[in-house]
């Protein structure tokens, strides 16, 4: 089952770069909340001090408190620990090249010491039937490299191997930016059934997605949270005049 | 060529209208394309040409005796190499047990620890390693090993030609691990994998080919070396399997029959030179097929 986030006084550094100033968010279990906002304001940044890769970046750091469910995230909590209840999906699919499609999806637990094979080959069918891909690889589990399917294909795979290590939230950078619209579709529906078990935290700078798979959204700009609530509300009437702007097509 | 480069006629897509390739074009591409092959012809002229006169000189004195005896007293004829091959192939096994894990470990380090001023450092001395004489290292592996042992040995010209291998596997497991893409680094670390589980099952799997390229260059290059051999491995005339005696060694059976004056032994030498080559460039080749036979469709 998924579980809530609370954000408290977050700001995020490159260096002497401030990306993030003073976010302040919470995103409720089993639900999907979708962060907008022009590119380069911060969205990416944010749903990367999430799960704490943002501090894998030469001189980076963060302040601020961050709690995952009963985890806090930055007092306390290994990152390894974190990111095993955490799960990922990155804006370009990135399978790992020289594993087999099984192999990827097995990774999370494979790496982290997991060897029972029976509850491995359960795992792998059930997070590739969550992520839509079953059918289309079952055939070739073994025998085909996760690069050498199609993009659309590729990001399903990337869902599986997060979904695989049962992660409680899910965040999602940009998920289906390179991908075409039936794949996006698909992916669209699979956000729809994940946030029953799952929470999910998706960026985008596709506003109908936004509207279509989140119930919340928030809205960066310049580094900035500026507005966050139900997505309705956002999307048909919202408080600030440059959250308005922005869902309108006046700027950004 | 493309058919639009070919042809000479105006092209015209839609209302843009590309003007036809001018002779001067035309001209400096086909020279180009020439030089291109040239220079290909010219790289691979003296390989051919070297394996060649290696094997008209060489496979007259490849008999079974060649491959299976040890060398005869001077005077008599016939005798092998044998214990000069199985000599060459146990120091290569030491030197490649030594220095591929400290060559691979050292990239490591450079490429994912190593963005910084101690990564500089350890980069210089890499390189400046690379360009001792190896007659140098020579030295260096007596001083370290045949002084305190008090005799030669195969251990000490493994340890020798180990030292040539570390920073050409350095520098390049460092390049190869570089062109991994982050992103594959973050899936990893996305997945709750610990940073050195991620640097080993992710990055360096990520980079094997190419990482075993380095490695099959050291080994090559080392493999055919004499000089660091002279006062660590010695060369031995008769078999020897302890790794703490002296030990024959292809390359220096080789250089000791080269020049003495006798002719039988000129003809041996050469055919130790076709014999060498031909292991290095077997096992590079077993290396590349194993390797292969384990990549998967699609990769």
């Amino acid at each position: 089952m998924g579980v809530g986030i609370t954000v408290e006084h977050l700001n995020a550094f490159y260096g002497k770069t401030q990306a993030l100033f003073d976010v302040n968010v919470t995103v409720l279990a089993n639900h999907a909340t979708a962060l907008i906002g022009p590119s380069g304001c911060g969205k990416t940044t944010f749903i990367r001090c999430l799960n704490r890769l943002h501090e894998t970046i030469p001189e980076a750091r963060v302040e601020g408190t961050v709690r995952i469910g009963d985890l806090s995230v930055y007092n306390g909590t290994s990152a390894t620990q974190l990111r095993r209840r955490v799960g990922m999906v990155f804006q370009k699919p990135n399978p790992f090249p020289t594993m087999s499609i099984y192999d990827n999806v097995a990774a999370g637990l494979k790496l982290n010491g997991f060897s029972n094979r029976k509850q491995l080959d359960e795992v792998v069918e059930k997070s590739l039937n969550n992520a839509a891909l079953w059918d289309e690889v079952k055939d070739s589990l073994h025998k085909q490299s996760g690069a050498g399917l199609s993009g659309g294909q590729q990001q399903r795979l990337c869902i599986a191997r997060a979904l695989a290590v049962q992660p409680e939230v899910l965040l999602m950078d940009e998920p289906c930016s390179a991908l075409d619209p039936i794949s996006t579709g698909k992916i669209e529906e699979l956000i729809f059934q994940l946030k029953e078990q799952y929470t999910i935290v998706i960026v985008t700078h596709n506003m109908q997605q936004a509207a279509r798979v989140a119930e919340f959204t928030g809205f960066f700009l310049l580094g900035k949270m500026i507005e966050f609530g139900k997505t309705e509300k956002i999307f048909t009437n919202p408080s600030d005049k440059r959250t308005e702007d922005y869902v309108t097509g006046r700027f950004g | 060529m493309s058919d639009t480069n070919s042809n000479p006629a105006a092209v015209s897509i839609s209302h843009i209208s590309v003007p036809p390739i001018s002779l001067r074009r035309r001209l400096m591409d086909h020279a180009m394309t020439g030089v291109a092959a040239l220079t290909v012809i010219a790289v691979l002229v003296p390989l051919f040409a070297i394996f060649a006169y290696l094997v008209y000189k060489g496979i007259g004195s490849i008999n079974l005796a060649f491959l299976t005896q040890t060398p005869k007293p001077v005077g008599e004829a016939g005798g092998g190499m044998a214990n000069a091959i199985a000599g060459s192939m146990v120091i290569l096994a030491i030197a490649s047990l030594l220095g591929v894990p400290l060559g691979i470990g050292a990239g490591i380090f450079l490429s994912e620890y190593g963005r910084n001023r101690y990564g500089d450092i350890v980069r210089f001395i890499s390189d400046v390693l690379n360009g001792v004489p190896s007659i140098v290292i020579g030295i260096v592996a007596y001083g370290l090993v045949v002084l305190p042992q008090k005799h030669f040995s195969a251990l000490a010209g493994g340890v020798a030609l180990a030292i040539m291998m570390i920073p050409t596997i350095a520098r390049t497991t460092e390049q190869m691990l570089l062109l991994v893409p982050q992103a594959i680094r973050e899936a990893a670390y996305g997945l709750g994998v610990s940073r050195w589980r991620t640097t080993l099952s992710i990055t360096l799997r990520t980079a094997t080919s190419g990482v075993i390229t380095g490695v099959m260059l050291a080994f090559a290059r080392v493999a055919g070396e004499t000089a660091p051999l002279l006062f660590t491995a010695f060369g031995n005339q008769y078999w020897n399997w302890k790794t703490d005696q002296p030990t024959a060694a292809l390359s220096l059976q080789i250089f000791t029959y080269a020049i003495s004056p006798f002719d039988e032994w000129h003809r041996q030498a050469w055919a130790g030179a076709l014999v060498l080559i031909v292991l290095i460039v077997a096992a590079v080749a077993a290396v590349r097929i194993a390797v292969k036979h384990g990549t998967l469709a699609g990769a």
